[in-house]
């Protein structure tokens, strides 16, 4: 207190009442009555809402009128608005950083019940503050310049449409797509739900867009190997893997496929869900992008066991001919590219259906999932379009289970918010297709979004059967002649009040999104971090709904958590104008919250250097010691706290801005 | 012109610094011919009565050595402040409470009951106890009490400067006393020495590795070792965390630093600076392995905060009395 006294500081301080947030809780004039007789403190007042223009405005005036040099706001959390009371303080003349926040709400007002003690703790930490904020030094906020290039980390519908985007604003796309095409789920669907557009129609003239839009680089069976750097400089290691194919000098005619020594498709085929079948030189889909084959080394008779042997005719080589696109020595090759920012939108992987073992996968062969089936009623599918079981009948009668590993303590918790709505158009579909009679088991029909209910409205109409209850099983265990040789869905209708046993011909599993299965390998590379489901977490779930604890990473669809097309193309768009604001600034602006060396004082001990956890921490071996990327750390004070010579300083958390925090509280009894 | 007067005096130490103003060597003999040396009892014959008849601030500088744990040293300390322009807590003990200050883990009790009564080679049957005065003949004789705690110099009076070490090295003193005489004096309040940790100077420090991961930690006993980092060895060895300007005596000897200089000026407490680098060091992640790897120091409070207990934040067992 007396270093405060002696310091001569002009202190402002300001409590806010939050409305009745914190006002109803903490007697607000009375503390601002008790830290205005504390040392340093010109002024202090209590205000309705700090944030608000004339809150700010007042801020402004004290600081010109009563010279302060310090400003104290005790309010809500600073991840709220500490920003909003810096430039208040900035545009009042002084340093941002001569600011420091209380927050008497989140920890205070909103987490105690009894008023005398709540306004007691107010007073304790404001009094920290302001002894605090006495040691606060002049700080520059930095400015990093940034690459104007892009990664766009998954190549499905939100990795298309985020560097369309880009690319159209006249950035440098690199979109890296681990499949040998890109598209993702979207390119299975037959039809989109509730407008029942063809999905195809929709997403593959973006794809081919992308595949000859001059800003993007386009990296299909690539994967992302390491991420080093920070925002606006990061280096990105991609690994390529070999196709046995050139990019360059493939056409996409396909000779090759037609010339295979396998005369016929022998081999699980991913695009239809093993559904059908393809050679070992094949081209995912029709519309694929690029418009390249890929050999499959695993089942291509010129290799055994991955490995190459020469042993085949290659008839495929032959039939390609002077374009010379084969090529059997090709090796993985590791590519690195630099941006700026990265946009991850790795996507969702389907639950695995036999994790229900009571709804028959995998056991029963016409039991199928959601995804099948969309391959089933698509044109372009394994059957044309023509839905029949694989004992070859033609279903006539289809139930549908919805909610498969979604709303399930036993599987996932979450709704995945996509299976009603596809629910209703497979039934739709295969309605259409079949005239079969059909059966939606639903637990809630969820519905929200734009045309969905009057798509629920439109299925009532059609006939389609809804009936409320979580399907109990699925058995071919006859208990009445219409039963035998069927799959019987065993439910509670919940409306109608009894256990009903219904036969069917097929049973469609609507099964639920998930994160992929390398999504914590893919977090732990960017730096990222999962929420408890292992989707990938929004910075903020409401506010920064698609940026990430790291800057400069965006991530939009699926890989943030369960969400359908129009939702995932809304987000990235969001992330692309994340990104392109970043860009089109030009530089970082960079809290200067960071640790430095004290470059006289660093003994060269290397204690610190492994403990980075952004890897901001070298070690300069002539100088022998230490050094800090400034860029790079992003002030977790890991170092300082293990420095053991005390020769790492953070900016705002030095040593003497703690102390006299610490004594501060405590000085208050 | 009169020299310049100064006291060399000592409280609970073990009489090694004193040693090393014989360490000296020929280079007393300079000292001696600029000052006069009005109180030394180790090796000279002054009274205290002498001391307490000088005017105050007589003595251009007092070298106190000792941790202060009785009221003789107390009243001692008091008095050579008064007496004193300058007073210099020499030695780790006045500096830092020192060895002395690992008492503080014990309450006086304890200290006493232990060492009058249990102690295994103990010949005191009637566990007689040190008395603050017996009468005899109608002459009462007094001894000092022991305090609670053991304080460094300056938790008793307002210290100048500090001379660090255990004991401090010639080299450090003959810097202190030539700033003294020739008046280069630092800010009040430093400790004579370099503000860098030890690894700077140590012989060793090229094969630092960049990652320690340590697995068990292991005393000097334990381990023929070899030339390289102690730590890398998985010897503790408090050199990143202990200030430099003993020349790396103890490393280069062949022994790990066991701290005695204390940290650095930006450092409030030595041992919690070296236990947060080394734990956050140890190769081990999980709780049961982490405690694990840590049983494997003995006495950590004699580690870690070996000669700095009573200045640090620790200071003392907290269920002990602060002063009697």
């Amino acid at each position: 207190m007396d270093a405060t006294k002696k310091q001569d500081v002009r202190i402002g301080f300001y409590i806010c009442h939050c409305g009745s947030n914190i006002a109803a809780m903490v007697d607000c004039p009375a503390v601002a009555r008790y830290v205005e007789k504390l040392p340093g403190v010109v002024l202090s007042r209590d205000y309705k809402y700090m944030c608000s223009d004339p809150g700010q405005e007042l801020i402004q005036k004290d600081i010109k009128e009563h010279q302060l040099d310090r400003v104290v706001v005790a309010s809500c959390s600073p991840l709220l608005h500490e920003h909003t009371f810096r430039a208040a303080v900035e545009a009042g003349g002084l340093n941002p950083f001569f600011f420091h926040m209380v927050n008497i709400r989140e920890h205070d007002s909103w987490v105690h019940t009894n008023k005398v003690e709540a306004t007691e703790k107010a007073k304790a930490l404001a009094h920290a503050a302001i002894q605090r904020v006495a040691k606060h030094k002049s700080l520059e906020v930095k400015k990093v310049p940034i690459h104007p290039d892009v990664l766009v980390v998954g190549g499905g519908i939100a990795g298309i449409h985020a560097a369309m985007t880009m690319a159209n604003a006249g950035k440098k796309v690199y979109l890296v797509e681990r499949e040998p095409s890109i598209g993702g789920h979207m390119a299975k669907f037959d039809k989109t739900f509730p407008t029942l557009d063809c999905a195809a129609c929709i997403l593959t003239p973006k794809m081919s867009e992308v595949g000859s839009h001059p800003n993007i680089t386009l990296l299909t069976y690539s994967e992302v190997a390491k991420m080093d750097g920070y925002v606006g400089n990061y280096t990105v290691t991609v690994k390529r893997k070999p196709r046995y194919v050139i990019e360059d000098q493939c056409t996409g005619c396909q000779e090759c496929i037609a010339n295979c020594v396998y005369k016929e498709p022998k081999f699980h085929d991913e695009f239809n869900e093993g559904l059908g079948k393809r050679k070992p030189v094949y081209i995912p889909f029709p519309q694929a992008t690029p418009q390249v084959v890929a050999i499959d080394p695993k089942v291509c008779l010129n290799f055994r066991n991955g490995v190459l042997t020469d042993k085949c005719k290659k008839s495929c080589v032959t039939a390609c001919g002077e374009k010379k696109a084969i090529d059997f020595t090709q090796q993985e090759t590791v590519q690195d590219i630099k941006v700026g920012t990265i946009i991850v939108t790795t996507g969702f992987k389907t639950f695995d259906a036999k994790r229900v073992p009571q709804y028959g996968y995998g056991k029963f062969p016409n039991v199928y999932t959601a995804l099948e089936i969309e391959r089933l009623v698509n044109a372009s599918g394994p059957t044309a379009g023509h839905v029949v079981m694989r004992d070859g009948r033609e279903p006539k009668s289809i139930g549908i289970i919805h909610c498969v590993g979604s709303r399930d303590k036993k599987t996932n918790r979450w709704c995945s918010r996509v299976c009603c709505m596809y629910s209703m158009k497979l039934a739709h579909l295969l309605k259409e297709h079949t005239g079969a009679e059909i059966y939606s088991f639903y637990i809630d029909m969820r519905t929200p979004g734009k045309g969905y209910e009057e798509f629920y409205d439109k299925l009532l109409e059609e006939g389609v059967h809804f009936i409320r209850g979580r399907v109990g099983e699925v058995t071919d265990w006859a208990m009445s002649p219409e039963e035998e040789g069927k799959l019987v869905i065993r439910v509670e209708d919940t409306l109608a009040g009894y256990v009903r046993r219904i036969p069917f011909d097929m049973v469609v599993l609507a099964t639920g999104m998930e994160p992929q299965a390398d999504a914590q390998d893919v977090r732990r590379m960017f730096n990222m971090s999962c929420g408890s489901e292992g989707f990938f977490l929004e910075r903020h779930p409401k506010l920064a709904p698609v940026s990430t604890f790291t800057e400069g990473i965006f991530i939009a669809g699926a890989c943030q958590g369960p969400r359908d097309i129009p939702d995932t193309v809304a987000q990235a768009g969001a992330a692309a104008a994340e990104a392109l604001a970043l860009i089109d600034k030009g530089h970082i602006e960079q809290e200067p919250n960071t640790a430095f060396i004290l470059d006289d004082e660093c003994c060269g001990c290397k204690s610190c250097i492994p403990l980075c956890p952004y890897t901001a921490i070298t070690f300069d071996e002539s100088k022998k010691k230490a050094t800090i990327n400034e860029a790079l750390c992003k002030g977790c004070g890991t170092c300082v706290a293990a420095c053991p010579s005390g020769s790492i300083v953070q900016n705002l958390f030095d040593d003497e801005e703690i102390f006299s925090e610490i004594d501060g509280v405590l000085a208050h009894d | 012109m009169s020299k310049p007067k100064v006291a060399f005096y000592w409280c609970a130490s073990c009489g090694g610094c004193e040693e090393t103003v014989v360490d000296l060597a020929e280079d007393i003999l300079g000292v001696v011919e600029k000052v006069d040396i009005v109180l030394w009892p180790v090796a000279m014959d002054f009274k205290y009565k002498d001391i307490e008849a000088m005017p105050d601030k007589s003595i251009t500088a007092t070298l106190l050595n000792g941790a202060i744990r009785s009221t003789e040293q107390e009243e001692m300390a008091r008095l050579l402040r008064r007496k004193s322009q300058f007073l210099i807590a020499y030695g780790a003990c006045a500096h830092m409470g020192g060895i002395p200050s690992l008492a503080n883990q014990f309450s006086r009790e304890q200290i006493l009951k232990f060492n009058y009564e249990d102690a295994p080679t103990l010949a005191n049957g009637d566990k007689t106890r040190p008395q603050l005065s017996f009468t005899e003949a109608g002459r009462t004789v007094t001894l000092p009490q022991l305090h609670n705690v053991v304080r460094s110099l300056d938790q008793v009076v307002d210290v100048d400067y500090y001379v660090p070490g255990c004991p401090p090295t010639p080299k450090i003193t003959k810097a202190a006393v030539t700033a003294l005489l020739e008046g280069k004096l630092p800010p009040k309040g430093s400790v004579i020495g370099p503000d860098h940790a030890l690894c700077e100077e140590c012989t060793r420090k090229d094969t630092k590795p960049d990652k320690w991961d340590f697995v068990e930690f292991k005393r000097p006993h334990q381990k023929l070792m070899d030339d390289k980092c102690f730590l890398a060895q998985g010897v503790v060895c408090m050199g990143p965390a202990t200030r430099a300007g003993c020349e790396a005596q103890c490393t280069t000897g062949g022994m790990p630093c066991t701290g005695c200089f204390g940290g650095t000026s930006r450092v409030r407490d030595q041992g919690a600076k070296i236990l947060s680098a080394l734990c956050s060091n140890l190769a081990a992640k999980e709780e049961g392995e982490i405690d694990a790897t840590l049983a494997t120091i003995p006495d950590p409070v004699g580690t870690f905060y070996r000669y700095g207990l009573a200045k640090s934040i620790l200071r003392r067992k907290v269920s002990l009395p602060a002063n009697s």
